[in-house]
């Protein structure tokens, strides 16, 4: 049976979807992502859906999903390599996917998701920080 | 006396059944290349392609499958694709209903209907309680 592979790259999950998904395909890796990411810990998806050249209501939804479901993990998620004719298509349809970040390619999607990992760390040294600044004498 | 209106005439045609979530791959494959051969440009394709998706969905969801015609229709010069989807499910009781956005006796957005709408040129429904449904929608090369 058909399986969208994911892959462990430190703190982060990579996908890349090869195949043309149909819907128990995409409901599966959602599924499968959300277990991964709570059993590795992962701070950060990147799905590259470069390769996909059709993304209707149902696919749409389910990257929406993910997106929120892993942010309740504490993970963020960004999708990549959207093809411009696939933008279109989705905004037309009346699915702009709001909930996710989007970078244009891998590369730029790996940095995008270390600088909000960066981001989330410094805030929670600063946090540490201050309580020690505020210990009473 | 001789009509001066101008007839679609479909070109080549093909007949494929939807029956199970795998079937929408192959069906959505043949769309794509009805479409390359009529040239249609890679946009109108991607809007064509995922209307399909929509319709064939929402006939395994709604009526266990059914049957769509593809068809290369011209009219005049113009070249378009045409998808008859035809189930045998419940109908559709309320239409209009059905046609707003966000929409759903289902679980799903309820982007379906009025979102095919959208990414096409022409779209006609027509359903009968307890008969079926036909959705018939055209997306001309250019348009």
């Amino acid at each position: 049976m058909d399986r969208i592979p994911i892959l462990r790259m430190g703190q982060f999950l990579l996908v890349t979807i090869q195949v043309d998904l149909y819907d128990r395909l995409a409901l599966e890796l959602e599924a499968d992502l959300v277990k991964m990411v709570s059993k590795t810990g992962a701070k950060g998806i990147l799905i590259d859906i470069s390769a996909v050249s059709i993304v209707d209501s149902f696919m749409g939804r389910i990257i929406g999903n993910i997106g929120v479901m892993s942010k309740l993990l504490d993970a963020e998620t960004v999708v990549v390599g959207m093809q411009p004719a696939v933008a279109i298509t989705l905004v037309e349809l009346g699915l702009p996917l709001k909930g996710v970040y989007t970078a244009l390619n891998v590369e730029k999607g790996m940095d995008l998701l270390k600088s909000k990992v960066q981001i989330i760390e410094d805030d929670e040294i600063d946090a540490a920080n201050d309580n020690e600044d505020h210990l009473p004498e | 006396m001789r009509l001066m209106i101008t007839k679609i005439i479909s070109l080549n045609k093909d007949k494929m059944s939807i029956a199970k979530e795998q079937d929408v791959v192959p069906f959505r494959n043949r769309v794509k290349e009805y479409a390359i051969k009529i040239k249609m440009s890679l946009v109108n394709q991607t809007k064509l392609i995922t209307a399909a998706s929509e319709l064939g969905r929402n006939m395994l969801r709604y009526a266990n499958g059914g049957k769509v015609l593809i068809e290369i229709v011209s009219l005049g010069r113009q070249h378009g694709i045409r998808l008859t989807f035809d189930d045998q499910g419940p109908g559709i009781p309320d239409i209009q209903l059905a046609m707003n956005d966000g929409y759903s006796t289902g679980k799903s957005l309820g982007l379906g209907l009025p979102g095919a709408k959208r990414l096409v040129n022409e779209f006609e429904i027509k359903s009968e309680l307890g008969v079926g449904t036909k959705v018939t929608i055209t997306k001309w090369a250019n348009g």
